[in-house]
């Protein structure tokens, strides 16, 4: 029964999303208020009644309602329950009806906290987002529906994927998702601007808490999904430069650009156009990455449940509203001129330089994921790209970006002089220069890109810190230090969030300049040595989880003799599904990993083991969490809360003179 | 159960990849054939290096690569040796020829192309003429601070 009622809210929400998406609009069009009125009420039923239906799903899920199809296909009465709940989500139709209470989600927070935006602008805003709504509505329900029942429900169900039954790919998705449909926000409000014919600095100001958010988010995910692929897939890698991970990838660098050129908009009026453009691209690459994931077009390791005829109907999506904004952009983005000036030196050029990097980055994936295909359409060659190509071509930019990012930072807006930001970054250059000897110390000159990765990290962290320390004016460093505990939260933000990709930076080089490996057939008792390691194999057991069993090594880590810690690696295997895991061994540390996979039994007696030393891996992540803690922080700054300007619109009275 | 099943085929299982019988005991060898081995796709996985793969197929790879090696052959030779048996297909890092030509400078044509329109209007912008007033408003302005 509470199926069927899940999927007649589904139905209602879809009824009441193609109202919201018509009747405001005219209403805005004509000027009539009533009819622009019915945006916010149809905004938050439309969530309420979405919401409904994931519940429905979610408690199919968790009591294992065997007669609903999709519980059948991706669960299993004996998994865990966090799995049983992430398993609404593990496959393509609960994905989708993840992603719909998302969008729904972020269209009623709109109206609920849109309070200070005019109510055309809002109008507009909720009918570009119910109109997303509408078509992704007709996609769940005509060829993907999660609420179809079996004829005869089985006995039991056939388990979900067991790579995705791990904590860190339970919360992966909802966390990409809230990023990728967080764009569309940026993206109701381009389109919303354009039909109005005006883009301002307060435009720039609504769209950029929404950017903000979903761009953390995406922080967050793609942080996630690749700490799990690290710890999973059993060799250690963190990025494969794989169709889906670029899917993710280029939504992120291109809302990182919005970010700053937003920034540009509200504080100078300039870059407008150029800001309407990013925030289209921005939700189109997100849609193109839900088209990559779903249709199979590319192979990936991560294909899902996918299947052509949903492609098309992605791909038709995609272009319509791709098309359709883009069209309405080039009609009307003449109307959008920009006032502020500025020279060649000053932080808006930063700013557009940090834009035409970032936009070439995304562009350079862009180019290199698709190019397999193109290549095999257009020139009949079946070719393959993969990381040796992305990381020659990707690199150079982001180090540009990085070399930059400290420049920009200080440059003061409209005009500045090159010289005095020079010499106030004098110590980020020493701190830099510092990195680089200590990288070929301790390297023993075996690669450059450990020390040069190391300088780089650290010029852009010591930049960050500057930065800060330049905010809190002039005065004795008591005075200083306290002005800077009450600098405002934005600036923070923007300090944790560069130093965090100076974090990230270090993290990556350090891991793949200095990482050691050994790979070895060990017998029960023995021990090896690696860099300054010694690790004993002591046990190999059978053991049984809840839905799974598993081979367990016991193996002891020692560091000059003293015992460091025991590790568990295992080999699963899903007896429902029929697949085997790695779950690898982590001692995990500020300055190095230990990580260790077990193997096969081998024909002679003992079992092949594989153990490596990461160098910074815990920097990578450290660096993401900072980055998206950056942006928490400038969200949670008064000049940035949706309402904030609501607030400013009736001013404090003033003392008469 | 069809579902299933694909899910089977399409998500690789994970992998142990290079096993301990496969290592050389030349180090420096071993070194040159886990770099090559990198480079090239396992010709039945879902977007795997041979390295990385367990397919059966991935180790015979890297076993070709290793015997190749010792026989005395350079780095090129063996990655040649491999692409003459499965094409270019098994190439991770596409070569910079013919139509390839397109990936690999689409991003440097790019950048060029963008920072040119980018300087060329800031600078455009920067000594514009909306700096200074125009001729009428200049007499207006005369007009007005006229005593």
């Amino acid at each position: 029964m509470l199926i069927e009622l899940g999927h007649f809210a589904l139905i209602l929400a879809f009824a009441t999303a193609i109202v919201q998406m018509v009747v405001p609009l005219i209403g805005a069009q004509k000027g009539w208020r009533g009819w622009m009125g019915v945006a916010e009420p149809a905004a938050t039923a439309q969530f309420a009644l979405t919401a409904f239906a994931f519940g429905a799903l979610t408690v199919a899920f968790v009591t294992s309602d065997f007669s609903v199809a999709l519980v059948v296909a991706n669960s299993h009465s004996l998994k865990p329950m966090l799995y049983k709940v992430s398993g609404v989500w593990g496959n393509h139709e609960g994905s989708l009806l993840l992603w719909l209470l998302i969008l729904s989600g972020f269209g009623a927070s709109a109206a609920w906290f849109g309070g200070n935006l005019p109510e055309r602008l809002r109008a507009r805003v909720l009918a570009v987002q119910a109109s997303i709504g509408v078509a992704f509505y007709a996609f769940l329900l005509f060829t993907s529906n999660p609420f179809l029942r079996m004829a005869v429900p089985p006995f039991d169900g056939q388990d979900l994927n067991p790579l995705l039954q791990d904590p860190g790919l339970a919360f992966h998705p909802p966390f990409l998702y809230l990023g990728y449909v967080g764009l569309s926000m940026s993206f109701s409000f381009a389109v919303a601007a354009l039909i109005e014919g005006r883009v301002d600095a307060a435009w720039a100001r609504w769209v950029r808490p929404w950017t903000l958010a979903a761009w953390l988010f995406l922080t967050v995910g793609i942080a996630l999904g690749s700490w799990w692929a690290y710890y999973e897939l059993g060799w250690g890698g963190f990025w494969f430069w794989d169709p889906v991970e670029n899917a993710s990838f280029m939504p992120w660098l291109l809302a990182a650009a919005l970010l700053h050129s937003a920034i540009v908009t509200e504080k100078r009026e300039a870059l407008k156009s150029w800001t309407v453009l990013l925030a289209i691209l921005a939700f189109s690459f997100s849609l193109l990455g839900t088209f990559i994931v779903r249709s199979g077009v590319l192979t990936s390791v991560h294909a899902f449940a996918n299947d052509p005829e949903r492609g098309i109907f992605i791909l038709m999506i995609l272009a319509v509203f791709t098309g359709g904004a883009l069209t309405l952009y080039a009609a009307r983005a003449h109307a959008m001129e920009a006032k502020g000036v500025f020279g060649l030196v000053s932080r808006e050029s930063a700013l557009v330089a940090n834009n035409v990097l970032l936009a070439v980055a995304a562009m350079v994936v862009f180019v290199g994921t698709l190019w397999p295909l193109v290549a095999e359409m257009a020139f009949g060659r079946v070719l393959s790209v993969g990381p040796p190509f992305f990381d020659a071509a990707f690199t150079p930019f982001f180090v540009a970006l990085a070399l930059l990012l400290p420049f920009g930072t200080l440059l003061a807006w409209k005009r500045a002089t090159g010289v005095r930001v020079l010499r106030q970054l004098w110590p980020a250059a020493a701190l830099a220069g510092a990195l680089l000897l200590l990288g070929y110390a301790l390297g023993s000159g075996r690669s450059a890109l450990g020390p040069l990765g190391l300088a780089l990290g650290g010029w852009v962290i010591g930049g960050a810190g500057i930065d800060l320390w330049s905010r809190s004016g002039r005065g004795t460093t008591r005075a200083r230090l306290a002005r800077l505990r009450r600098l405002p939260r934005a600036d923070w933000g923007r300090g944790l969030a560069h130093g965090g990709l100076g974090v990230t930076i270090i993290g990556i080089a350090g891991l793949l300049a200095w990482q050691q490996e050994d790979i070895r057939v060990a017998e029960i008792g023995d021990s090896w040595s690696l860099g300054r390691y010694e690790i004993t194999l002591d046990a190999v057991r059978e053991t049984r989880g809840p839905n799974y069993v598993t081979t367990m090594g016991d193996m002891t880590l020692r560091a000059s003799g003293a015992e460091i810690a025991t590790l568990h690696p295992e080999k699963r295997f899903y007896p429902v599904a029929g697949m085997p895991t790695t779950e690898a061994g982590i001692d995990g540390g500020i300055w190095r990993d230990l990580y260790v996979v077990i193997g096969d039994p081998q024909e002679g007696g003992g079992w092949a083991v594989r153990s490596h030393v990461k160098p910074m891996a815990a920097w990578i992540w450290g660096g993401s969490i900072l980055m998206a803690l950056g942006g928490v922080v400038s969200l949670s700054d008064r000049r940035m809360r949706v309402a904030a300007g609501a607030r400013r619109a009736s001013p404090a009275p003033v003392a008469a003179e | 159960m069809r579902r299933l099943a694909l899910l089977l085929a399409l998500v690789a299982a994970p992998a142990f990849a290079v096993e301990p019988d496969e290592v050389l005991d030349d180090p420096a060898l071993e070194a040159r054939a886990r770099d090559i081995s990198a480079g090239l796709r396992c010709p039945v996985c879902r977007n795997e290096s041979i390295d990385e793969s367990n397919a059966g197929v991935s180790r015979d790879l890297r076993l070709m690569v290793r015997e190749r090696l010792v026989a005395g052959d350079s780095d090129a030779e063996a990655v040649q040796a491999v692409v003459d048996r499965y094409g270019e297909y098994v190439l991770l890092r596409p070569d910079a020829s013919g139509a390839n030509l397109i990936l690999w400078l689409a991003a440097p044509g790019l950048l060029i192309l963008a920072g040119g329109v980018a300087f060329v209007s800031i600078r455009r912008r920067a000594s514009g003429p909306e700096d200074r007033l125009t001729e009428d408003e200049e007499a207006r302005l005369r007009d007005i601070l006229k005593p």
